[in-house]
């Protein structure tokens, strides 16, 4: 029985793991001069931004009152960072910050979209780097908000003292609200989507890659139909990720913004 | 005789155990989002606003045990 069971186990698949991600950090052009720096994730991240812009001066070129149909599509990606994330987060004084949310958006968008592009097949925010960097530029960015608001040592207290807190909890609270709202945060921020990119981009890695090891290099005949099985369900594993790709740059806009207006925000 | 041999970390066991507390509370903070929209539809701004700090924190759990999944790969 356990002879038979055997069998059924390919020994000689290596599972697709964190290895499966160092390819793509190679340089594009080896032996090229000057050109080490140039990575997959470095050549989609320029494509992406080269994209973002030619997308927003393309849609806001021949701006008119009844619009286009170009026009059209850019104000319903504009509106939908503009109503749904910057006026409902950040209330009062939000249009400051609106071209950040949008930029932000769209770079995320973008780059966690090529994971499913077919001709790139990677998504840039899998490389954790590209997530540090974003979530790095929103600290920076939150903390000089509050700081210009309220003054550096009148951000200290706004940050890690809520209102209210009798004086002897403070021990307890100024450490644990420092902790999460200095430190915690932009990890966290960085992480999450990083997590989330890895771990999709992991999930069709092992659909695909299992499906086809089962289906052409395996022997058993309920094998091939496993990995037939696995290949078309691959197609749902892609549909899944468009969503999660999707959910997590609002999720990253909208906590950027949740961000900015508790660092922003006047004392009750 | 061994019928069936697994290898591999015991770390990512553990993330998959850790990830049980966030996602539940997760589920809660939103379940009360909903519940709450359904009574008073126009207060979805303030509650989504509080619900997404929540969801921030609550979240950090299973980040940081992804994180530290990653730090204990190595170790048997």
């Amino acid at each position: 029985m356990s002879g038979q069971l055997l069998s059924l186990i390919p020994m000689d698949f290596e599972a697709p793991g964190p290895q499966s991600f160092e390819a793509a950090g190679n340089p594009v052009f080896p032996g090229v001069p000057g050109l080490e720096w140039l990575t997959k994730y470095m050549l989609q991240a320029i494509v992406a931004v080269v994209l973002i812009a030619a997308f927003w001066v393309v849609m806001s070129r021949k701006r008119s009152m009844v619009p286009s149909k170009s026009q059209f599509i850019g104000e319903y990606a504009y509106n939908f960072v503009r109503n749904g994330i910057a006026r409902d987060t950040i209330g009062h004084d939000w249009r400051k910050y609106l071209p950040l949310l949008v930029a932000l958006f769209s770079f995320v968008l973008i780059n966690n979209l090529f994971g499913i592009f077919p001709l790139t097949l990677m998504p840039t925010t899998a490389h954790v780097s590209w997530a540090y960097g974003l979530a790095g530029l929103v600290w920076v960015i939150y903390n000089v908000v509050g700081i210009a608001k309220h003054g550096p040592l009148g951000y200290l207290k706004h940050t890690v003292l809520p209102s209210g807190v009798p004086w002897f909890m403070w021990p307890l609270v100024i450490p644990l609200e420092f902790l999460s709202n200095i430190i915690v945060r932009p990890a966290t921020l960085a992480l999450r989507l990083f997590a989330n990119m890895f771990a999709g981009h992991l999930l069709v890695l092992v659909f695909v890659l299992g499906g086809e090891y089962l289906l052409l290099e395996s022997e058993p005949i309920i094998n091939k139909v496993a990995g037939g099985a696995s290949l078309i369900f691959s197609m749902a594993i892609f549909g899944l990720e468009i969503f999660v790709q999707s959910l997590q740059a609002f999720i990253f806009t909208v906590l950027t913004a949740v961000y900015i207006s508790s660092a922003a925000a006047e004392e009750h | 005789m061994i019928p069936l041999e697994i290898t591999g970390s015991l770390a990512i066991v553990g993330y998959g155990l850790g990830a049980i507390g966030p996602g539940i509370g997760v589920g809660l903070i939103f379940a009360s989002v909903i519940q709450g929209t359904a009574r008073q539809p126009e207060a979805r701004g303030a509650m989504m606003g509080t619900a997404w700090i929540g969801f921030a924190v609550c979240e950090a759990l299973a980040i940081i045990g992804i994180a530290l999944a990653f730090v204990f790969q190595g170790q048997q």
